[in-house]
Formats: C-alpha cells, structure tokens, sequence
C-alpha cells in the first residue's frame, strides 16, 4: 500500500510536470529576490544564505501542499481511500513522502546551486544540502496534517500557511542553523541530530494526526 | 448519595448555571482588580532601579502568564470534545480562544511599552518574546481555522487536532527559540534574573493575576453562553427561554 501511494503520485506528478517545475522555480525566484532588494554585497549575502535559502524552501513547500489531497477529495479517490481496509496513516506517510520527493528533493538538488550565488564555501553547501535533506521531509510531514484540516476549505491556501508555518519554525532555526554554524567554524552536527529527531518524531506521529484530520473533513 | 457530575455536560442545564456563575466572577474580578491596581500604583515602592516604569509589570505579568495558561486549557477542553464526543468541551475551547489571544497581545504590547525605557528599544529578538509571538500566531490560526469551518462539529475537531499538535509544539519551539537566542548571543538584554522583588510589589502582581484568572472565567462563561444559544437555537429549550423573554 505504501509503495503502491507513492508510484501512483509520482505517476500522477509526471504527468503534470508543470506542477512540480512550477514550486521549483518559485524556490529559486524568491531566493534571487533577496540580492535585488538588500544589494549585491557578498559579505552580508554571504551571511543571509542560509536563512534566505530555509525560508524560501518553507514556504515553496507550503505553496504546494494544497496538491497533497486536493485532486483526490475533487474526483472522491480520496474518500475510497478512507473507506479502504488499509491503514489510513500509512496511506498519509505515502503521501507525505511522495510530496516530499517531488517538491523536496529538487528543491535539495538546486540549493547548492543558490549557495553558490550566494558565495557560500564549499562546506557550507554541503551541510546546506544535508540539512535541507533531513528537514524538508519533515515541512511534509507537518504540511500533510494543516493539508488534511483544510481540505475542501474556502480560503483554503492562506489558511495552510497560517496553520504550518509557526510549526515550521524549529527545523527553520536548526537547519540555518547549521550552516551558520559551520560558517562560523562551531561544530553543526547537534544541528543536524536534532533536525534527525524531529524527523523521527514527526515519522511516527504526523501521519497520524493527518489521518485523524482526514477523517474529520471527510465526515 | 450518588452526585450526577454529568448533569452540567449537558448545554441546557450548563447555561442555566453559567448564568449564575457569570455575575459572580465578573463581582470578585472588578474588586480583585480595584484593589490590585490600588496595591500595584499607589503602595507599592518604586523600583530603585527602574523607577515608576516597573509598574507596568502589574499587567504585563498576569497577561503573559494567562495567555499560556489558556492556551494548555484550551487544548485541554478541545481534546477532551475530541476524545469524547463531548459538545459542551469542544464550545468551551472555542470560547477560550479569543481570551487567549487578547492577553497574549496584552503581554506582547505592554512588553514593548516596558522595553522601550528599560532597554531602549521596543522589540528584542529575546527568547520569551519570540516564542510569546509564536503563541499569539498558534492562537490566530486556531481561531481562523475554525472560522472557515462552517459546520461546528467539523470546526470543533478540526480545531482540537490543531490545538493539540500546537500544544506539543509549545516545548520544542520554546527551547529552538530559546536555543537559537544564546547562539545568536544578539540581545544585550538578559531577562533571566529577576530582581528580588519587594513583598508589596508580588502581593499586588498576585492580586492582579487572581483578577486576571475571575476575568476570564468570567468572559469565557459568558462567551461559553453565547456559543450555546448559536448552536442549539433549533432546541426545544431555547424556544422555551426566549418564550419566557428570558434572552
């Protein structure tokens, strides 16, 4: 069941293409904003890359939540979904993770071309990538519970972000964090461990609280 | 003798008593706050070090500790509603809410009005102000989802899910903040020794958050009332109240 969610979203994700281009290059056009609106001096860009890079990808992953479920619940797959013997939890944790794989990992696999823009050294674009590997799973995870809650709501989108992002905001501080802190030539690796742990604890239970919201808006 | 305790579970016999409850509490509140708005301006010292502006944490205080406090209660009774299918819980998490929001702005805007004598400026990027502000937004998101929500039994649980994931929240995004504050080592100002403080200048802040406590028992009951009578206008015994003229 599991696998099964995940390639039919990643089936149903190539076959609108568009979608997922569509997040990636808001990621990349916010992140270009910042240059144009503080000035082109390396060493304050050098500074903001980080947290400029983290936010631009919180809120690019949260634009795209509103896909997580919403073709589903339109066309009622989502509601045979629920009705389904399969756990709808693990049902949730596939979705989550096909989310993940195609609006986080491109946005993973374009951030050090951004830190370069941003003239981060060599190491620092590594932990940047690794943080933002370890933690955009988790913007999914917590994404999928505000996704489910405002489901089929009018407003629904500006809604999400007001649910999601004050939630964001742990693995925010960690994961600039980290590079800050490889920058600055303090060890990152607590930075690292704890984005882990909440990756951990979000695994086991965002899934369930989105399964519980899920059936509360498909009453 | 066997003490029904659900007897007041049921909305129709809760309103009866919360609308004896409400003059009550609204009495002891107005007599809590004269006199500790009387202790907190006029007996106690002035500060020594920060002169008449201290007096401003006879509000600041209560409503910093209200607005947390109400928020764990909130997401107590919104549980319980999700737990139990208890409509009465769910109606008192909603009423809470605006409480909440307001004495978390109180602390937040009397914060900035105390700051800008004390340390010269009116926002520190200091670990209780940012993560007081993360509260005010959990409480606005807990308010506007159920806001959108037109049908009250999806608004109640959706809102109940949120404000449980929030309440979870509150310690790790307290201790990110908290974490990332010392990193950034960017405040000068270090709120975390409190100054030993005379007796009268505790005894009127107490008084004052024994006020703040009846105000909000208070409002919430009444607010609880209000939100009673929306959703079960369609009930036998509201058409009976309002034959009587009694709303």
């Amino acid at each position: 069941m599991f696998m099964w969610i995940i390639k039919r979203d990643l089936l149903l994700a190539m076959r609108r293409q568009s979608d997922v281009l569509t997040t990636l290059f808001f990621f990349i056009i916010v992140v270009s904003l910042f240059p144009l609106s503080v000035g082109p001096e390396m060493n304050m860009l050098r500074t903001m890359a980080p947290g400029v890079v983290w936010v631009a990808a919180l809120l690019a992953s949260m634009l795209s939540l509103g896909r997580m479920f919403s073709n589903d619940y339109v066309d009622g797959t989502l509601e045979q979904m629920l009705l389904s013997p399969q756990s709808l939890s693990l049902l949730v944790l596939g979705k989550a993770f096909a989310h993940w794989l195609v609006t986080g990992v491109p946005l993973v696999l374009m951030a050090p071309v951004l830190g370069i823009q941003y003239d981060l050294p060599t190491d620092a674009l590594l932990v940047l990538t690794a943080a933002l590997l370890l933690g955009t799973p988790v913007l999914s995870l917590i994404g999928a519970i505000g996704a489910a809650l405002t489901l089929g709501l009018r407003g629904g989108g500006v809604l999400v972000s007001l649910l999601v992002l004050p939630l964001y905001i742990p693995v925010l501080i960690f994961g600039a964090g980290a590079v800050e802190a490889n920058m600055a030539g303090v060890a990152f690796d607590a930075h690292l461990s704890l984005i882990g742990a909440f990756l951990l604890v979000s695994i086991v239970f965002a899934p369930w609280a989105a399964a519980s919201s899920l059936r509360v808006s498909l009453e | 003798m066997a003490i029904n305790w659900f007897k007041y579970s049921s909305p129709a016999s809760f309103y009866l008593l919360a609308g004896k409850m409400v003059p009550v509490f609204v009495f002891i509140s107005v007599m809590l706050l004269i006199v500790g708005l009387y202790v907190g301006f006029f007996v106690a010292p002035t500060d020594f070090q920060q002169g008449e502006a201290y007096r401003i944490i006879f509000i600041h205080v209560p409503a910093a500790w209200m607005s947390m406090f109400l928020y764990v209660v909130m997401a107590f009774w919104a549980g319980i509603g999700l737990a139990f299918n208890t409509r009465l819980s769910s109606m008192f998490a909603t009423a809470i809410a605006p409480t909440g929001a307001m004495f978390t702005f109180i602390a937040l805007w009397t914060g900035a009005l105390w700051g800008k004598p004390m340390w010269g400026t009116w926002w520190v990027w200091d670990a209780r102000l940012t993560s007081e502000l993360i509260l005010f937004f959990l409480y606005i998101g807990f308010m506007s989802l159920q806001a959108a929500i037109d049908d009250p039994r999806r608004a109640d649980k959706a809102g109940a899910i949120i404000a449980l994931v929030g309440v979870i929240n509150i310690p790790i995004i307290y201790f990110s903040v908290q974490w990332w504050n010392t990193l950034h080592q960017g405040a000068s100002v270090s709120l975390n020794q409190a100054p030993a403080m005379a007796t009268t200048m505790l005894t009127g802040m107490l008084i004052m958050v024994l006020a703040s406590w009846m105000y909000s028992i208070a409002v919430i009951l009444k607010r609880a009332r209000v939100i009673i009578l929306e959703r079960e206008s369609h009930t036998a015994w509201v058409a009976e109240l309002h034959k009587k003229g009694a709303i």
